[in-house]
C-alpha cells in the first residue's frame, strides 16, 4: 500500500514518503542555541540520499535525530508510519565519522554485534569481513587497524545488524583516497541490495559519485532537496549554488 | 636498632630456611586476601557498573557514599563484623568468629567499596566512549554492562589489585575478627603486629619485607597473565 | 578452556581438590578457644605449653591474646571457652555475674617498674613502688600507661591511688596513655625515655629494651596473680565445656604446673605455678 502524499518538496513536486523518512517542523536546541530550526524534509525510501551542507548546517544532528540518538524539542520525525524510536532504530545502523571499536579482535567486534542480534556464526562473520575487504584480519586487534581498515570494520559491524536503513556520518572525512574508494564501493553494494542509504558528506565530488538524491542543509534548515542530477546541474538556492562553486558561505 | 641490610638478610634467611610456620602464615594471608578480593569484585564490579551507567534519583549521593566508604577504617570494619559474628551477636550461631571465613568477610566489606568506586570511575569513562555506539546498536542494559566489564577488564584488574593491596596490608580488621591465633588465623600483618609488640622489631620488619615481596609477586603474576592475555587476543 | 572441558571428571576432581585445599583443613575435635592476656602469649608460654597438652590429650587449643579487660568482655560475649587473665577482682566479678563457672589461681610472677638509664626521677634500685611512683609524679618524669583497661593497667591505677599520687588531667604533660598492649606500650616507653609498669614476663621476653632497665622490683604490692576460668555453658551454650575443662585440669595438674615452671626465657623462669594443692 502506498502512503498518502505528505507534503511538498522544495522543487514543488509531490513525493511519496513510503517507508521513507520525514521531518516536520523539527526544532532542536542545545543550551539555548537553536541548531535545528523548523526543519522539514522528506527522504525517499530507496536509493542513496546524500545530505550536504557547510559545517554547522546540522548534518550530524539530522542523522542523530533520524536515528533517535537525540530527541527533537518540537515537530515530528517519522519513518513511514512509525515515529522514530527504539524499534525503528533496531532496523537501522549508524556509521560514525570516528569508529568506536571494542577493545577486542576484528572477529570479536563483528561477533559482538551478530550475537546482540542473536545470530552469531563463523560463516556470517567471514562473509561480512569479505564484503568489507578484511578477510585475513579476523584475529588482529581492532584498535591496531589503520584508519581506513577501522572504518571498514565499522561498516562490517553495521551490516551485521542487517539494517533496512544505513546511516553514515561523514565516514570518509579523515581517510585516504584508497580507503574512501573502498567505503564508497561498499555503500554502493549495500544500496544495490535494497538497503536505504543516507550519507552525510561535505565532499561535493563524493556526493556526485554516490547520490541518487540530495538534501542540502544550511543553518539548521533543509534549504533544497531533489534528484541528484538536477541538483548538481542547477541548484536553486543561492546557498547550494555557492557551496557547489566552492565559495565560502559566511 | 638494626640496619636495613641486616633486616633484608633476615628476611631472606627466613624465606630460605623454608620455615613451615612462615609458609603457613603466607599461605593464609594469600588465601584470605585473594578470597576477599574475588568476593569484593563479585559485589563491587556490578555495583560500580550500575553506578557508572544507570541514571536514577540518588545516584550522586550513592557515588559520594561509595567513595567515602573507601576510607573505612579497618578497625571499625573489624568491630562491626565482630559484633555480628560474636556468639552474643545476631550471627553468632554460625560460629564463624576467629576463623579465616570471618577474616574474609571483614576484608570483603573493607575493599568492596574500593572496587565499586574505582570500577565506577573506569566504567563511566569507557561508557562515555561507547554510549552512542551501543545505543545505535540498540543493546539492552545487560548487554551494555557485559560489554563494558569485558572491555574494561585490564583496567578492572588493576582495580582488583588495589583492593587486594588494601586487604593484604590491613591488620586492624583481621586482628579483631581473626584473633591472630597461631596456626589458625595468623596472617602476615598480625604476625608483624605481634613481633612488634614482642619488641622483635627486626623480625617484624623482615616479615614486612616478605609481605612486600608477596604483594610484588601477586602483582607480577597478574601483570604477566595480562600480557599473555593481550598477546593472545591480539595474535 | 571450553565449557565442555570444564565438565569432565578429572577437571571436576581437580577443582574439588583445589577448593578443599583452599577452604583449609577441618578438625576432628572442636578446638578449645582461650581468651588470654597478652603477657602469656607474647612471652611464648603457649608455644611451650600447648604442644605438651596436645600430646597428652590430642586436643587443639587456640589462643586469642588481648588485654585482660578485652578478654573478659569477649568471654562475656561467649567468644571463648577458657579465660586466662590476671586481674583477680575483675575475674571474680565475671564469675559472680555468671559468665564463668569458677576461678582458680594458676601461677604468678611480678610486675616491675622499668625506666631509662638516665633515671630522671632517681628511683633506680628502690623496692618501694609507692615511693617511686610518688617521686615520678613529683618530678614530672615521663610515664607511659597502658591505658587499655588491661590487668596491668588496673594494677597501675591501683598503685597510683595507693601512692596518693593519682595523675589527673593536669598530669597530661608527663603521664601518657598509650592505649595499647604491653609490647606496644614498652616500645612507646623506650621511644620516650619514660617509665612504665610491666609484668616481668613481658619485660624479659621483650626484644627492644634499648637502654631501659628495671628500676623498681621486689615490692610485695607488685605481686601478679594469673587465674583461669571456664566459661559458663549455662550462660553460653556454645562453650566447649568438656575441652575447656580438660585444658584447665591439665594446667592445674602436676604435669601442667611442671610445664609452666620449666618455661624459661634467657635462662629465667617467667611464671611460677601456684595452683591449689601443689605447694
Amino acid at each position: 500500500m502506498r502512503e498518502a502524499v505528505i507534503g511538498r518538496s522544495l522543487e514543488g513536486e509531490a513525493v511519496s514518503a513510503g517507508a521513507g523518512l520525514s521531518f516536520r517542523d523539527v526544532g532542536y536546541s542545545i543550551a539555548g542555541r537553536r541548531l535545528i530550526d523548523g526543519m522539514t524534509v522528506d527522504v525517499p525510501d530507496r536509493g542513496v540520499t546524500v545530505v550536504m551542507g557547510p559545517n554547522g548546517a546540522g548534518k550530524s544532528l539530522f542523522l542523530r535525530l533520524a536515528h533517535g540518538l537525540i530527541h527533537a524539542d518540537e515537530g515530528a520525525i517519522r519513518w513511514g508510519d512509525a515515529p522514530v524510536g527504539r524499534s525503528v532504530a533496531r532496523d537501522q545502523a549508524l556509521v560514525f565519522q570516528t569508529p568506536v571499536l571494542l577493545r577486542r579482535s576484528v572477529a570479536a567486534n563483528v561477533d559482538f554485534v551478530l550475537k546482540s542480534r542473536g545470530r552469531a556464526s563463523v560463516e556470517m562473520r567471514e562473509t561480512l569481513l569479505r564484503r568489507v575487504g578484511l578477510t585475513g584480519f579476523a584475529r588482529v586487534a581492532a584498535r591496531r587497524l589503520s584508519g581506513g581498515e577501522q572504518q571498514r570494520l565499522q561498516m562490517a559491524r553495521a551490516l551485521a545488524t542487517e539494517p533496512r536503513v544505513l546511516l553514515l556520518d561523514e565516514p570518509t572525512a579523515s581517510l585516504d583516497p584508497a580507503s574512501t574508494a573502498a567505503i564508497e564501493l561498499i555503500v554502493r553494494d549495500v544500496a544495490l541490495r535494497g538497503v536505504k542509504v543516507i550519507f552525510v558528506t561535505h565532499d561535493v565530488g563524493q556526493a556526485r559519485r554516490l547520490a541518487d538524491d540530495v538534501v542540502f542543509l544550511a543553518n539548521g534548515r533543509a534549504v533544497e532537496q531533489g534528484a541528484a542530477e538536477r541538483f548538481f546541474d542547477a541548484p536553486r538556492s543561492p546557498e547550494a549554488d555557492a557551496y557547489l562553486q566552492g565559495k565560502l558561505i559566511l | 636498632m638494626q640496619g636495613f641490610g641486616e633486616i633484608l638478610a633476615l628476611a631472606f634467611d627466613l624465606v630460605l630456611s623454608g620455615d613451615g610456620d612462615l609458609a603457613e602464615i603466607v599461605w593464609l594471608s594469600l588465601r584470605v586476601s585473594i578470597s576477599a578480593t574475588l568476593l569484593a569484585c563479585l559485589i563491587g564490579l556490578p555495583l560500580g557498573a550500575v553506578l557508572a551507567i544507570a541514571r536514577f534519583p540518588g545516584r550522586n549521593a550513592a557515588i559520594v557514599l561509595v567513595n567515602a566508604l573507601m576510607g573505612l577504617p579497618p578497625v571499625v570494619v573489624g568491630l562491626l563484623v565482630y559484633l555480628h559474628l560474636s556468639r552474643a551477636g545476631p550471627l553468632g550461631f554460625l560460629g564463624l568468629l576467629y576463623t579465616p571465613t570471618a577474616m574474609i568477610i571483614a576484608q570483603t566489606i573493607l575493599i568492596a567499596p574500593i572496587v565499586a568506586a574505582l570500577s565506577r570511575q573506569v566504567l563511566e569513562e569507557l561508557h562515555a566512549e561507547y554510549a552512542e555506539t551501543f545505543r545505535s546498536l540498540a543493546l539492552s542494559g545487560r548487554q551494555t554492562l557485559a560489554a563494558l566489564l569485558w572491555d574494561g577488564r585490564f583496567a578492572l584488574v588493576t582495580v582488583a589489585l588495589a583492593g587486594f593491596g588494601r586487604a593484604v596490608a590491613e591488620v586492624g580488621a583481621v586482628m579483631i575478627v581473626g584473633g591472630n591465633i597461631d596456626h589458625a588465623t595468623r596472617v602476615m600483618t598480625t604476625a608483624i603486629a605481634l613481633e612488634t609488640s614482642r619488641g622483635n622489631l627486626a623480625l617484624a620488619m623482615a616479615l614486612g619485607v616478605i609481605l612486600m615481596m608477596l604483594a610484588l609477586g601477586v602483582n607480577a603474576a597478574v601483570h604477566s597473565l595480562r600480557l599473555t592475555a593481550t598477546r593472545w587476543s591480539h595474535a | 578452556m571450553t565449557p565442555r572441558a570444564l565438565c569432565n571428571t578429572p577437571t571436576l576432581f581437580a577443582f574439588t581438590a583445589a577448593f578443599a585445599f583452599w577452604a583449609g583443613p577441618s578438625f576432628a575435635a572442636e578446638p578449645i578457644l582461650v581468651q588470654s592476656t597478652t603477657s602469656t602469649a607474647n612471652s611464648g608460654l603457649y608455644d611451650h605449653l600447648l604442644p605438651q597438652f596436645q600430646e597428652a590429650t590430642g586436643l587443639e587449643v587456640r589462643v586469642v591474646a588481648v588485654g585482660t579487660g578485652q578478654a573478659i568482655k569477649n568471654a562475656a560475649n561467649c567468644d571463648g571457652d577458657v579465660l586466662l587473665v590476671h586481674a583477680k577482682a575483675a575475674e571474680e566479678a565475671f564469675v559472680a555475674s555468671g559468665g564463668g563457672v569458677s576461678r582458680t589461681d594458676l601461677m604468678f610472677n611480678d610486675f616491675v617498674l622499668v625506666g631509662p638509664a638516665s633515671d630522671p626521677a632517681g628511683i633506680a634500685g628502690g623496692e618501694d613502688v609507692l615511693a617511686a611512683l610518688a617521686r615520678i609524679a613529683e618530678s614530672g618524669s615521663p610515664f607511659v600507661s597502658r591505658g587499655d583497661d588491661s590487668g596491668t593497667h588496673k594494677k597501675e591505677r591501683a598503685l597510683w591511688e595507693d601512692a596518693g599520687a593519682t595523675p589527673g588531667d593536669e598530669a597530661g604533660a608527663w603521664y601518657r596513655e598509650a592505649g595499647s598492649g604491653m609490647g606496644a606500650t614498652l616500645n612507646v616507653a623506650v621511644g620516650m625515655d619514660a617509665y612504665t609498669l610491666t609484668d616481668r614476663a613481658s619485660w624479659i621476653s621483650f626484644g627492644n629494651k634499648a637502654a631501659h632497665r628495671i628500676v623498681v622490683e621486689g615490692d610485695e604490692r607488685l605481686f601478679n596473680q594469673y587465674g583461669v576460668i571456664l566459661g559458663n555453658p549455662e550462660a553460653c551454650p556454645s562453650v566447649n565445656a568438656e575441652g575447656g575443662q580438660a585444658f584447665i585440669d591439665w594446667l592445674l595438674s602436676e604435669n601442667g604446673q611442671e610445664a609452666i615452671a620449666s618455661f624459661t626465657v634467657a635462662g629465667q623462669q617467667l611464671f611460677f605455678p601456684n595452683a591449689p594443692g601443689h605447694d
